[in-house]
């Protein structure tokens, strides 16, 4: 493994320089192809890891050592990768999932003017991801973590020409880097602490010394932070659905199936350190389900396709933290897994909708499209199927696990969930039967001065949408409950060296049915309502609570209000009277003064040559007189 | 043979005038003269010295060397000479008298 993992990231990175540096003049199929091949073998490689890499429990980490970044008496940080089950999951889901939104964007970019860039910036986020995956300490995964903040702000920032997505963009990259000083101080904190940023150092070091509760806490709330910044928690939420500005693919590989995810790739890979912070925990499980909750009322009323989706994964990461929060790491790995599949193929049919429809988003303004558009049609109902958790599909699985956790754990957040997954369901087939059924609304599709009729897209994007949705049907079979096979969740044995097994489900198998019947008949209610309200039809005026959720709760407004405000406030405060009347007066200050005293000064050059000389005189006695009678 | 005293208040009496005459002068010719004179008087006073040293060390070399510094001092006085009086004659073509008080036009 050691011959070949180091290709995993650099492939990318040198599918990053050749296609920037050669956008302009190498053509668009190649530039395709360089982009998608360096990630496909990427992914070859990845299944090669996957299948070599120790697992089960006990298993160690492979760590693969390359050079050292720092390296001082005091701190060594390594330029490391470290292999274990949690990784190669995550390799297969970046560089699999990255591959097939490649190929992808080849057709979906096709007319875009910067289609060199965007397979660079694509590129460059596949190094950054894997990185941030494949390192072996804090540091390197801090690099990933920034790197991929920076391609998901340039890629945000795609059409940089339209104002709104340039504010969309650099939203995006504000409130991140809010969450990112967390991870800083979190570092130095456990710099502090461990005196290492090792994985492997610093989880052995809790097992052997004694860390105060309360730097445990404060870490991990800190790390929690970060996670909410990159994975779109409240408080920094609202990015995420701004960050639909991008292009299609760019939204369902970074901002649905991988970059959101790595708060929960990062909190697993410190799962031993959360499991000593139960307060930490706690914080976590009502953060993701009050976000979870909240986005999902949101998506209910949302009528941009892309708006619907970007809130519905805001409320299905906030589900993985609440999951989390009860310790069930696998359950959050395995829906990070199954939604990454279902997730990006809604934002892959989305984008071909938008493609068929001319770059049409307005849900309202669609309708009808299964007659046009066939096999987009069949793959979102796929998805939409997966994501509203109806078995056997993989939605299924992995949202079983997390909400078992949650009613284990707090009856309320189980509660709270539940009826989240009721509002996904209802949410998505809302977006579903206002695309797809009924009839098109507007007759005449504008495209650029002549008008066309929506139009299935070319092969290159159903291809990744069909591969996706057979993903998205059988990707739950790694994870099937002990409820209807024993000991077939394999993902629990596969990861159970990295993650400790919790203690065995201390419930009845009548409990568990009884559980998934409600939630299932509850799912199929919410189905039916979707199809009576907006089979053809669309939203009347909203009034009362459903204006609060089209609004999104106001929560721009009021931070807008309280945050942006206040400081924008308090700067113009320090503009008029720090900056102009304190600072500015200090530098014209000095200025103003010497132009007085020499203004005054110059006077004594008289040009009076006799007086040059008497003073001249002066002087050198006076000189002479302090250096033989030592006047002073 | 002649007290060391007299060259000092020989000197210093040339010095003196050399410098009285700088600070009081407008011609800058006297000027001129007046600074060779204050240089000269030094020069007077090198000579002195080196003399009375010698003779306090008969026999020896002792001394012999500031009296040929004094020749290269000439030779140095007699450059600065050169560059003094061809700034003076550009000073005269510039403003037609002799007079330094007329080089003040800066001032204004």
């Amino acid at each position: 493994m050691e011959k070949y993992i180091w290709l995993i990231p650099l492939l990318p990175l040198l599918g990053f320089f050749i296609n920037g540096l050669g956008r302009n003049t190498l053509s668009k199929s190649l530039i395709s192809v360089i982009g998608s091949g360096v990630v496909f073998i990427s992914f070859l490689l990845s299944v090669l890891v996957f299948m070599n890499v120790p697992s089960g429990e006990g298993a160690q980490p492979l760590i693969f050592h390359a050079f050292d970044i720092l390296n001082f008496k005091s701190i060594q940080v390594p330029f490391s990768f470290q292999i274990d089950a949690l990784t190669s999951i995550f390799l297969l889901i970046i560089t699999g999932i990255g591959f097939l939104i490649h190929v992808y964007s080849a057709g979906y970019m096709k007319e875009d003017e910067g289609f060199g860039k965007f397979f660079a910036y694509l590129n460059l986020f596949i190094f950054f991801m894997l990185i941030l995956v494949m390192g072996s300490n804090f540091f390197m995964m801090f690099i990933g973590w920034e790197g991929v903040g920076l391609c998901s702000f340039l890629l945000i920032g795609f059409w940089f020409k339209n104002r709104d997505y340039v504010g969309a963009a650099k939203k995006a990259f504000i409130m991140n880097r809010i969450g990112d000083v967390g991870f800083l101080l979190a570092m130095f904190w456990i710099y502090r602490e461990f005196g290492t940023l090792q994985y492997t150092e610093v989880f052995g070091l809790l097992n052997t010394t004694h860390i105060s509760s309360f730097a445990i806490g404060g870490i991990t709330l800190l790390l929690f932070l970060a996670a909410t910044g990159k994975s779109a928690q409240i408080p920094l939420f609202t990015w995420l659905p701004d960050a639909m500005a991008g292009p299609t693919p760019v939204s369902a590989l970074i901002h649905a199936a991988t970059m959101v995810t790595a708060g929960i790739f990062m909190i697993t890979r410190c799962n031993e350190l959360f499991e000593l912070a139960p307060y930490t925990k706690e914080v976590i499980a009502w953060i993701g389900i009050i976000t979870s909750l909240i986005t999902a009322t949101i998506a209910m009323r949302q009528n941009d396709i892309k708006k619907v989706l970007a809130y519905s994964t805001v409320s299905q990461l906030g589900l993985m933290f609440a999951a989390i929060g009860m310790g069930a790491y696998v359950a959050a790995v395995f829906h990070v897994m199954t939604h990454a599949f279902f997730k990006a193929l809604l934002f892959l049919g989305a984008g071909s909708v938008i493609h068929g429809m001319h770059h049409e988003q307005d849900m309202t303004k669609m309708g009808g499209l299964k007659k046009y558009m066939p096999t987009t049609h069949i793959t979102m109902l796929i998805g939409c199927i997966a994501i509203a958790g109806i078995p056997p599909l993989s939605g299924f699985f992995s949202k079983d696990e997390m909400l078992l956790s949650m009613f284990m754990g707090n009856k309320i957040i189980y509660a709270i969930g539940f009826i989240v997954s009721v509002l996904t369901s209802f949410y998505m087939f809302r977006l579903y039967f206002m695309t797809f059924s009924g009839e098109l609304r507007n007759k005449e599709v504008a495209a650029e001065g002549h008008t066309a009729h929506p139009h299935e897209s070319p092969k290159t994007m159903t291809i990744p949408l069909i591969v996706l949705a057979i993903l998205s049907i059988i990707g739950g079979f790694v994870g099937i409950p002990e409820l209807f096979m024993k000991n077939a969740h394999r993902l629990n044995q596969f990861l159970s060296g990295v993650i400790a097994p919790g203690e065995a489900h201390h419930i009845s198998h009548s409990t568990e049915w009884l559980l998934i019947a409600a939630l299932l008949s509850c799912v199929a209610v919410a189905i039916y309502l979707a199809s009576k309200m907006y089979n053809g039809k669309v939203d009347k005026e909203a009034t009362g609570v459903m204006k609060v959720f089209e609004n999104k709760w106001y929560v721009d407004e009021i931070y807008q209000a309280i945050i942006i405000s206040p400081i924008i406030g308090l700067g113009n405060i320090f503009k008029k009277y720090v900056e102009k009347s304190g600072i500015g007066r200090m530098v014209s200050g000095t200025g103003d003064l010497s132009y007085l005293i020499s203004k005054n000064i110059r006077t004594v050059q008289t040009g009076n040559i006799g007086m040059y000389v008497l003073l001249m005189v002066i002087g050198i006695v006076a000189g002479l007189g302090i250096f033989f009678f030592g006047m002073f | 043979m002649i007290p060391i005293s007299y060259y000092l208040f020989l000197s210093l009496g040339l010095f003196s005038i050399g410098m009285i005459g700088v600070m009081t002068r407008r011609n800058i010719i006297i000027m001129l003269m007046c600074v060779e004179l204050m240089l000269n008087s030094v020069n007077l006073l090198l000579v002195a010295f080196s003399k009375m040293h010698q003779a306090k060390n008969l026999g020896t070399e002792a001394g012999i060397d500031g009296q040929m510094l004094v020749l290269f001092i000439m030779v140095v006085a007699a450059a600065e000479v050169a560059i003094g009086l061809s700034i003076m004659i550009l000073f005269y073509r510039k403003v037609y008298n002799v007079d330094v008080q007329s080089l003040n036009r800066l001032k204004h």
